[in-house]
């Protein structure tokens, strides 16, 4: 009897579990911390509000690298998320593992889903598109790098609170600067996206042969041209004279803008959010500097941030079901409400035009500069974006090269030299573990 | 004459020693071998091609002078965390050993930091010394000293010596006081009886009696400076400016999770696991003999 019973109470949650999954889950890694990964939550509820079939279950995996070296593990023990968000720093790695992923192109293509690569801004489709042009992963959240000035610091120097539009501005600001006793006159964030990568896109040289990595994994470095080796010399002049501070590898440099120790600063367009926070000065955001001899110059920037990845090895189901979120992720107003949560790229055409019209950048001027910045010109080969294999240790080695020259320890020639060189070493590597 | 337990049993022994063997086969054996494995491979960042590359993985390393490079470093910090730390501890270890009112409190507060994760050491004093914020920074820029460990390299090691060290003294002073403590009081009695001041009755008496303690720690204190001190280093400069602070094992981990290059990172394991055995038999096979226990 007792027996009976219990057996009976088993049936039913099963029946219940049962039913349960009825509704597939998709599972989707992620690294938007705080408000960011709010505004993602939002999206997931949104799509899961609309339609029965699905449930998108996002999962905060960490710091863009965690959460990649969590997939990479949960995939090598066989059960990869549905969906990964990447940083744009892993693209090559992730568009290697052929039997790890599958093509966005392909996901919708087979739920037939619409999907036009046409939508997205160039500089966007370039960057995670192969070299036939098909869209290998989902863009979601794009930046780029953005110049700030402190205009009450430029004020007190006794300059016209506008912001330099060339190197040479830039210095001759940092002397008048410096002279009215500013403590820190200029720093970056992210030294090498900044004062590398979109510093070639900007003068449109290249930071590597074939198409800087998109042609094929026999690219070479190239980031120890005349131009660059100038530039970088001129950074480590100004760290001597005391108008560079260097703040570390990724995004420290922030805080020294928002908390006004430094007046001029470079960092991400992301950096808008937390600067409006903090800020107790006037400050404005622009396109960042260029040297004005260079022909072409300025060119575009490159974006950075992260897209989306669909593993392989799922039901097709779930695919459909991926598919159908990505589907709803393309929509104008998801991507405008996106953009104007977060202060990332609005990533479609359709979705600039409906936030422009909709009046959000005349409420908030400058809200617009970034996705300026990136279109500014019709990108080139050397402007599209980068693809070059783990490019997570490529750049910590162009960054300890970095490092070296702004520290006097190296003259900008021998550490971009040997940033290419050791960089080289691991392109190389990179090539014979995925032939 | 040593006292010797002999048991009867023929497999009563085995038994009882096979939780510990059983414990060391999986959490160290497998892993070193597959360590030792994986150094032979060259294999991309999701396991799906995997090449037998021979001896590759160690001749790429030595080839790359920024691997030599971290040898130096970690010999540098190795030396300089154990150095200072049983320096600084011996030193507070005889302080508390002559007070007599309130040592327990002395000890307790000695012993304290031992009680905190190397992460959160590493996290403190990256607090006090802030290039931006930090109270001791803050101070030094009154004594007209430019401190940012971010891009000065003598400032980062410096950083996380002192934090490492501070981790590592209450574990020291414990040592160190226990061993004063069991030093027969008559000894240093008759010492001071034949007139000897307290400075040459601690190099000539304490200090001698002291060596085995002094020599356990030395091992102890080098394996902590060589593997320990990770949280430290991942909490602050994350083996910055330039690979400055960039230990052996640091190395390791950056190379292995963060970029994903498992045949490398292997073969550095590999190495540094040969490190530390050749150091382990050379401390007990030279150093030893000249202790006096």
């Amino acid at each position: 009897m007792k027996l009976n019973r219990l057996a009976a109470t088993f049936a039913a949650a099963t029946l219940c579990a049962s039913h349960a999954h009825a509704q597939t889950e998709i599972q989707w890694w992620h690294s938007m911390g705080g408000a960011l990964g709010e505004a993602l939550n939002g999206l997931a509820n949104q799509f899961n509000e609309s339609q029965k079939e699905y449930k998108v279950v996002t999962t905060f995996k960490g710091t863009y690298p965690e959460s990649m070296t969590a997939a990479i593990a949960a995939f090598r023990a066989g059960n990869a998320p549905h969906i990964l968000q990447v940083f744009e720093v892993g693209t090559a790695t992730m568009m290697a593992a052929k039997g790890a992923i599958v093509p966005v192109a392909k996901v919708m293509a087979d739920a037939k889903e619409p999907f036009d690569p046409k939508a997205y801004l160039p500089t966007v489709t370039g960057y995670y598109s192969d070299v036939k042009g098909n869209m290998l992963s989902f863009p979601f959240n794009s930046s780029t790098v953005m110049f700030y000035i402190n205009h009450d610091a430029f004020k007190k120097a006794g300059l016209e609170p506008k912001a330099p539009k060339t190197w040479k501005e830039v210095q001759a600001a940092a002397d008048k600067l410096k002279a009215a006793g500013q403590q820190c006159v200029y720093t970056t964030s992210w030294p090498s996206w900044m004062h590398i990568e979109n510093f070639s896109a900007w003068h449109n040289v290249p930071i590597g042969t074939k198409q800087n990595g998109m042609g094929g994994f026999d690219t070479q470095f190239s980031i120890n041209s005349p131009l660059h080796v100038r530039h970088i010399s001129m950074l480590a002049e100004m760290a001597k004279k005391g108008q560079f501070t260097y703040a570390g590898r990724t995004n420290q440099g922030d805080a020294k803008f928002s908390s006004g120790e430094c007046a001029m600063f470079s960092g991400s367009a992301g950096a808008q959010a937390g600067i409006k926070k903090a800020a107790k000065f006037d400050w404005s955001i622009n396109f960042i500097p260029y040297h004005d001899d260079v022909k072409g110059a300025p060119q575009n920037s490159i974006i950075g941030g992260a897209s989306l990845w669909v593993m392989g090895g799922k039901k097709p189901a779930d695919y459909r079901g991926v598919a159908k979120f990505m589907a709803f992720l393309s929509k104008p107003e998801v991507q405008m409400d996106w953009h104007t949560k977060t202060g990332y790229v609005p990533i479609t055409q359709a979705s600039y035009d409906l936030t422009r019209k909709s009046g959000f950048y005349d409420k908030n001027p400058g809200a617009d500069m970034p996705v300026r910045q990136l279109t500014n010109k019709a990108p080139t080969a050397n402007s599209k974006g980068l693809r070059f294999g783990n490019f997570v240790q490529g750049r910590t080695v162009i960054e300890e090269e970095l490092e070296a020259a702004f520290a006097g320890k190296k003259d900008a020639k021998s550490a971009l030299d040997d940033a290419v060189k050791r960089g080289n070493e691991i392109l190389r590597q990179f090539e014979a573990a995925n032939k | 004459m040593e006292k010797r337990v002999v048991f009867r049993s023929a497999w009563l022994p085995y038994a009882l020693v096979a939780p510990q063997i059983a414990i060391t086969i999986v959490f160290f054996f497998w892993p070193a071998a597959q360590a030792v494995w994986y150094s032979f491979q060259l294999q991309d960042a999701f396991g799906l091609k995997t090449q037998f590359v021979g001896l590759q993985n160690f001749a790429h390393l030595f080839r790359d002078g920024n691997y030599l490079a971290s040898f130096q470093v970690t010999a540098v910090f190795s030396v300089l965390v154990a150095f200072s730390g049983l320096a600084i501890s011996l030193l507070l270890a005889t302080m508390a050993d002559r007070v007599l009112r309130g040592a327990l409190a002395y000890k307790t507060l000695l012993i304290w930091p031992y009680a905190v994760a190397p992460a959160i050491a590493g996290v403190l004093w990256a607090f006090l010394f802030a290039p931006s914020i930090g109270i001791v920074t803050y101070m030094l820029r009154g004594f007209g000293v430019d401190w940012n460990w971010i891009i000065n390299d003598n400032q980062a090691l410096a950083l996380v010596v002192i934090a490492s060290v501070w981790k590592q003294i209450s574990y020291n002073f414990l040592f160190f006081l226990a061993g004063l403590q069991s030093i027969p009081k008559s000894l240093i009695e008759a010492a001071a009886i034949d007139g000897a001041g307290p400075t040459r009755r601690f190099w000539t008496v304490v200090f001698p009696l002291l060596s085995p303690t002094t020599f356990f720690l030395l091992v102890v204190n080098i394996v902590y400076a060589f593997f320990d001190t990770f949280g430290v280093i991942d909490a602050t400069t994350q083996g910055g400016p330039a690979q400055a602070t960039q230990i052996l094992v640091y190395k390791v981990y950056h190379d292995g999770v963060k970029a994903a290059d498992l045949g490398g990172s292997s073969a550095q394991s590999v190495i540094l696991m040969f490190i530390v055995i050749v150091l382990t038999v050379a401390q007990f096979r030279f150093i030893e003999r000249r202790v006096q226990y």
